[in-house]
Formats: structure tokens, sequence, C-alpha cells
């Protein structure tokens, strides 16, 4: 008898951990005082049949201290990455003797163009990110060699037009041209791969909230990238965190920068519709 | 020569006479701990920020000492109380012998 009691009391205690969801609280995001972020908003039309009831910014699923260092840009280190993209927005280079001030202006020119990226490319007939279309521009315009799709150039460009877009809604367009290579992204997203045959809605869509070993899920979002993540003390680009959770499935990863990871992109871009543009954000 | 580092400082631009104000300083820097080897198996040269002080018309506010083991773009928060109206001069002192300064200035009433 005091047995089978001991062994309840040990099953439960085992229990509980399995259980302990780390749910996302409900704090409100608010930048320097003044930028409102919406962090929560109503499913995209698009996703009725997903296995969730609203969309959710990643950053209500960190702990308050990370949550509190994306609330003022002093604290938040990616602004450093911002300034340094700053100083490549204005830095002549290639053979054109161009910058992208000499044709873009100041950076605040990049006003919304974040929030709409990826996008269809009539000229090129695809799909292309906002990656592609900096190294298009640094090709073409300023006869410079492109970035490396996830280096630190890339990701501090990336920031600077981002930051220029912040709080305003993403609102990736998934119809006409472009919905061909949002299926694809859409058919990825749901495809398990790996040794551990996980798709990304395995864990971003069925057990957000949970924790997976000691960090918590969260919806997958990419409305606050570029980010900074404490893990690594430098930004993060979107297809080098793709990458990443790929590898984590134990698969063979596409490349950054390929069309798979593209249309993935646009994809869970667009499950993002409502959220603002948050980047550079703060995660752990 | 580190590169990219940029001193950066928010500091109240008023205070009153007496108040205790919080201060935060970042530097942007690789703060290379010395310990680290590159790709071939050589030791990457440490490269820091190994002190960084903080002075309020000329007396010392904090001074302190950094070790190799202070994370990239090094952050320090203190609270200062303001006297009178002045400036705070901040300087950080790089291993390479390189110095970064940045003042503030706070106005009293």
């Amino acid at each position: 008898m005091k047995f089978n009691a001991m062994t309840a009391v040990a099953a439960l205690m085992l229990a509980v951990p399995g259980v302990a969801s780390a749910d996302p609280d409900d704090d409100n995001l608010v930048v320097n005082g003044e930028i409102e972020m919406t962090t929560k908003a109503p499913l995209p039309a698009h996703m009725e049949d997903a296995n969730m009831d609203q969309i959710m910014s990643g950053w209500h699923f960190r702990s308050d201290e990370t949550q509190a260092l994306q609330m003022d840009d002093f604290d938040n280190s990616g602004m450093i990455f911002v300034d340094a993209g700053r100083d490549q927005w204005n830095a002549v280079e290639g053979s054109e003797g161009n910058s992208c001030a000499s044709c873009h202006e100041g950076p605040e020119s990049m006003e919304g163009v974040r929030a709409v990226y990826p996008k269809w490319d009539e000229e090129a007939g695809e799909v292309q990110t906002l990656a592609m279309q900096v190294n298009d521009c640094r090709e073409e315009n300023m006869g410079a060699e492109p970035y490396g799709y996830t280096s630190g150039q890339m990701a501090n460009m990336e920031a600077l037009i981002s930051v220029q877009s912040r709080g305003m809604p993403v609102d990736v367009a998934i119809d006409g041209p472009a919905k061909e290579t949002w299926e694809k992204g859409k058919e990825l997203y749901y495809t398990r791969t790996g040794q551990l045959e996980l798709s990304c809605a395995n864990c971003h869509e069925d057990n957000y909230g949970m924790m997976i070993r000691a960090d918590h899920l969260s919806q997958g979002q990419i409305n606050g990238f570029p980010t900074y993540r404490l893990k690594n003390a430098k930004l993060n680009t979107v297809h080098a965190r793709f990458k990443g959770c790929v590898r984590d499935t134990r698969a063979e990863t596409y490349k950054p920068g390929s069309d798979e990871f593209v249309a993935l992109e646009l994809y869970v871009a667009s499950r993002g519709n409502g959220l603002s543009v948050e980047g550079p954000s703060v995660r752990n | 020569m580190a590169k990219g580092v940029r001193p950066r400082v928010k500091a109240p631009r008023s205070a009153e006479a007496g108040e205790v104000v919080v201060i935060k300083t970042l530097i942007s820097h690789k703060m290379e701990s010395g310990q680290r080897k590159d790709s071939d198996g050589n030791v990457i040269p440490r490269s820091i920020i190994n002190r960084f002080t903080c002075e309020y018309n000329g007396a010392m506010v904090v001074d302190v000492e950094m070790h190799p083991a202070i994370s990239t773009n090094p952050y320090f928060e203190f609270e200062a109380t303001i006297p009178e109206a002045g400036d705070f001069q901040f300087t950080w002192y790089d291993d390479d012998g390189s110095v970064y300064e940045e003042t503030k200035t706070v106005k009293v009433g």
C-alpha cells in the first residue's frame, strides 16, 4: 500500500514537468514608449484550417527581462547593427560609384518595404526576398559584389530597412503570380523532414507554448527578423534560422537563398500577416 | 585597431539638483578574449576594452576594470547623483591603446 502511494507520488512528480506549459503572456509591446506593436492578431484568412486560434509574436514567449530589451532602442543590441547598416548604406562600393544613398537617399525611403516582402518581382519573374532585392541592387546598380545571403552585412542592411517599417502590419501578397510559390512554401511547412520526422507545424502550430527541452516554443513567426539572439550576440537572418530548425530535425537542409527557403519565407511571412514588423527584435 | 567601435550613452538632459539619475552606456566592441583559436589553430590575440570610467565635472563616478570574460558590446547601467549642472565624461580604454570618449551635458532646473 505504502509502496503504491510512493509510486503514485513519483508518477505525479514526473508528470508535472511534462504538462508544464510555457504559455505566452499578455504583456504589451511598446518600443521607446511610442511605437505600439500589434503582437497578437486574428488568424489570416488563409489559416482557417490551422490548429490555432490567433497569431502571436515570438516576443510573448520570452521572459520579462528579454522582452524589456526590445522595449527600448538603447537596450536593444540589434540597434548596434542598424547603425552598422547605416554606414553600409552610405558607403560607395562597386564599379558604378554608387552607394544605396545615391538612388534611395535616406534609409527612411524604405518605409513600408519590410512589411510586404517577400513579394513578386515582375521583371525577374519570381518571388524575391529582401535579401535578393538588396543583392540585385548591389550587382546591377552599384556593380558591387553581392553580400553573402546570411552574412553579417546582409543582416545589418535588412535590419536598417526593417527598422523603417517598425509597427506597420506585415502584409505580404499571396495571390496572383506569387500563389504558386506560396503553395510550395505551404507544402514545405507541413512536410515532415529528417530523422525526427518533424514538420514546421509539429512544433510551431501544434505545440507552441510548450517547452522544447529548455526553451519555449513560439509560433515561429518571422515578423521580428532580423533577430538579435542573446545566444550568439548577433543578428540572425530568416534563412539562417530556417536552416537551424531543419537541421534540428536531423535533416539535410536547403541552402539559404534557395528556391525552397524563399517559398517557405513567403509562406511563413504570410502566417504573420497582421502582426507588426518588429525587426530587429530581441530573442534568446 | 578594433573595427566598428562606437560608444553610446543615454543620460537625461536635465535633472533637479541632488537628483539620482540612471545612466546607461554601451560600446560596440567584439571583446576578443584571447582564449579562442582560429580555423588554423592559431590563438586569436586578445582585444578587449580593459577599463571604463565615468566622471562628472572631474569627480569620478565609476571606474571599472574589465577582464577577458566580459561579453561582446559591454553595457553598463548605473546611478549617479547630480549635485549641479555639468558634464559627464565617459571614457573607454582599448587594449590597442585607443581611447573612446563621449560627453553628455546635464542642465539643472
